[in-house]
């Protein structure tokens, strides 16, 4: 099977030594985005956690909302590539360096969040030479480094043509790992034994499957974005299998979201902490109706499956709607789980200094969202240097005659 | 005062005098007999463990919150960033409407949660018990705070002041109940277990849970105690009797 057969011969995406439009301002825009991330960092860093929202009960506060998402995204952002190396299908092959440069820059970015926001990120290679192989948190360093070196080496075999017979054991290699470290992602929160929030065999399946929609959604918006500045459509019957994939990820969400709660609400020990979720713990239960399930969940769905919202656009609309609602849906996960009062005292009503017995509060500050969005701006530029630099982006004379429709 | 009760009080002053010299060297000496070497490990032998009576714990009363702040140099916890080693928590039997009062802190588990999830290793056992942070290896990622069952741990949230020597703070790191390590491994006892003792309650008491001799193991076979979240089996060095 030969990768890439007609990009390989096509013109490169831009005549060389001329700029695509608008790069130029698009990077700028990307880098002062990152800036100020840096330096919400720095003042972070100098001040301490002091000037964030968290406290001693919320401990994780909106950075881990963007590097969770980032780091479930970047393993999803690789579904494109997994469907072409796994199951051979040429038109997911043909977009397969795309889907890995995503995969790298949404890593990137999300990774970025997670260690500047610890206290002491300057004690990174302690991290990365002190392991306590009991924790699933080293286990997770192992992983995303893991990633990191095999999706480059798999988009080197994708770019570089005399590697392109190695570029499919690679690829089942990628999508092996990539299950691995969205359950590892997911175990970060399932082994957590004693908040009621947490602890759960089903957070992995589900982080697994979140993953899968919220790539998807970003590889579609990132390839719209790439076909419309190239002037070079996506061709119709490849997006509509795309779209279609993406309707399916977001009910298996869906339906691993209402097992999750379900199994919840069966338990009387459990159900105080689904009231909290669903009905009165503000805001977490309107961020979980109006932001997961409506704009997440449904409006997705029937963009994805309804046939009058066939057009790109709509589609485009289905990706966006996909990823606010996975912001509502990991910060009703995330803090909202914090939130919850931990039940030390059971059969006892408790007061104290230290809130027992109360619902934490959380109020996320300027900095922690700027440094939550250098982790997209950094992912942002990454992918747009990268798509500079190489040859990404299938023509339509790569479209197979009659289209990939099935 | 005739000459007699004169020469009685002036001999009881000076035998009180001559007992207090001669006996102050054995209280020292008793003290290091059971304080560590220096050098020498932690003995896996030994399990510090307290054990708090909700009894005689007296509600309103902070004098083990207090004398916390002091020994370990923290200020006293207003904000949600303010750090949290022990803290007094007023309880409501439900079914009952009892009332009791206990303090809680850091419950030196067999099994914790906290040393588990660490990535790095700093959050440890020593081999007698005590949990503790190794302050040089944690990298702040607040991990074993998310692990935690009784929100005993606290994350330095900005610029430290007033550290006392034994009891190194610092900015960006996560610090909880060390059992006042420094004072046990010279034969003493928690700042909070003497400040309860001298506020005149004695609801908590100190010792080896191992060595059957001892007040703590005593009074564990005595009487009917309950360790925190029991249902999670961390196995908890700190018991609570009248829960």
């Amino acid at each position: 099977m030969s990768a890439r057969p007609a990009t390989a011969h096509s013109p490169p995406a831009w005549p060389t030594g001329t700029a695509p439009r608008g790069f130029a301002a698009l990077a700028a825009a990307g880098a002062a985005v990152l800036a100020v991330a840096l330096g919400a960092a720095h003042y972070m860093e100098e001040h301490g956690h002091v000037v964030t929202g968290m406290g001693n009960e919320v401990v994780w506060g909106l950075p881990h909302v963007f590097a969770i998402f980032l780091i479930l995204a970047a393993s999803g952002a690789l579904n494109v590539a997994s469907v072409g190396s796994v199951f051979g299908e040429a038109a997911y092959k043909r977009r397969a360096a795309l889907s890995a440069l995503l995969a790298l820059a949404l890593l990137a970015g999300g990774l970025m969040v997670l260690v500047l926001d610890l206290g002491r990120p300057e004690r990174l290679v302690i991290a990365a030479t002190h392991y306590n192989f009991r924790s699933i948190f080293a286990w997770n360093m192992i992983l995303y480094n893991g990633f990191f070196a095999i999706v480059l080496a798999y988009l080197w075999m994708n770019l570089e043509r005399r590697f392109a017979p190695l570029s499919t054991p690679v690829g089942i290699l990628a999508f092996v790992w990539r299950i691995v470290l969205t359950t590892g992602t997911g175990s970060i929160f399932g082994f957590l034994v004693a908040r009621q929030g947490y602890a759960s065999g089903l957070v992995a399946p589900l982080f697994i499957a979140m993953s899968l929609a919220w790539g998807l959604a970003v590889f579609l918006l990132a390839q719209g974005a790439l076909a419309s500045w190239h002037g070079a459509p996506v061709p119709e019957s490849f997006r509509l299998r795309l779209r279609r994939l993406l309707g399916i990820f977001v009910a298996t969400v869906a339906h691993l979201t209402a097992v999750l709660h379900l199994t919840n609400l069966y338990w009387a020990k459990q159900a105080p902490f689904e009231r909290f979720i669903l009905l009165d713990g503000a805001p977490y239960a309107f961020l979980f109706w109006a932001g997961y399930a409506g704009v997440g969940t449904v409006l997705p769905l029937v963009l994805a499956f309804h046939p009058r919202f066939a057009g790109p656009r709509a589609t485009a609309l289905a990706a966006l709607a996909v990823i606010v609602g996975a912001f509502a849906q990991l910060y009703v996960f995330i803090i909202g789980g914090q939130a919850f009062p931990l039940e030390i005292f059971p059969g006892y009503a408790t007061a104290s200094a230290f809130r027992d017995g109360e619902v934490a509060p959380y109020v996320p500050s300027l900095p922690e969202a700027f440094l939550g969005l250098g982790g997209v701006a950094l992912a942002f530029l990454i992918a747009l240097v990268g798509v500079r630099l190489f040859d990404m982006l299938p023509r339509e004379s790569d479209a197979e005659p009659g289209g990939a429709a099935r | 005062m005739n000459p007699v009760d004169a020469g009685r009080r002036d001999f009881l002053g000076r035998s009180a005098a001559f007992a207090g010299v001669a006996l102050a060297p054995g209280v020292v000496l008793y003290e290091i007999a059971l304080a560590r070497e220096t050098g020498k490990a932690a003995s896996p032998a030994v399990r510090w463990g307290m054990l708090v009576d909700t009894t005689r714990c007296a509600s309103g009363c902070t004098a083990c919150v207090d004398a916390c702040h002091a020994e370990h140099g923290i200020p006293a916890a207003v904000r949600p960033t303010d750090a949290q080693w022990i803290r007094k928590v007023e309880l409501k039997d439900l079914r009952t409407g009892a009332i009791r009062s206990a303090p809680v802190m850091c419950q030196h588990c067999a099994e914790p949660p906290c040393v588990d999830v660490c990535p790095t290793g700093a959050s440890f056992k020593r081999a007698d018990g005590i949990v503790l942070v190794d302050r040089h290896t944690c990298i702040g990622c607040r991990y074993c705070m998310m692990a935690c069952p009784y929100k005993a741990r606290s994350f330095v949230h900005e610029p430290t002041t007033g550290q006392k020597t034994d009891t190194p703070r610092g900015k960006g790191c996560v610090e909880s109940c060390n059992l006042c390590v420094h004072r046990v491994d010279k034969g003493g006892a928690p700042a909070c277990v003497e400040a309860c003792a001298q506020a005149g309650h004695r609801a908590i008491v100190f010792g080896d849970l191992n060595d059957p001799a001892s007040e703590i193991a005593v009074r564990v076979r005595a009487a009917t105690t309950t360790q925190l979240r029991a249902d999670l089996r961390t196995d908890n060095g700190v018991l609570y009797q009248g829960l």
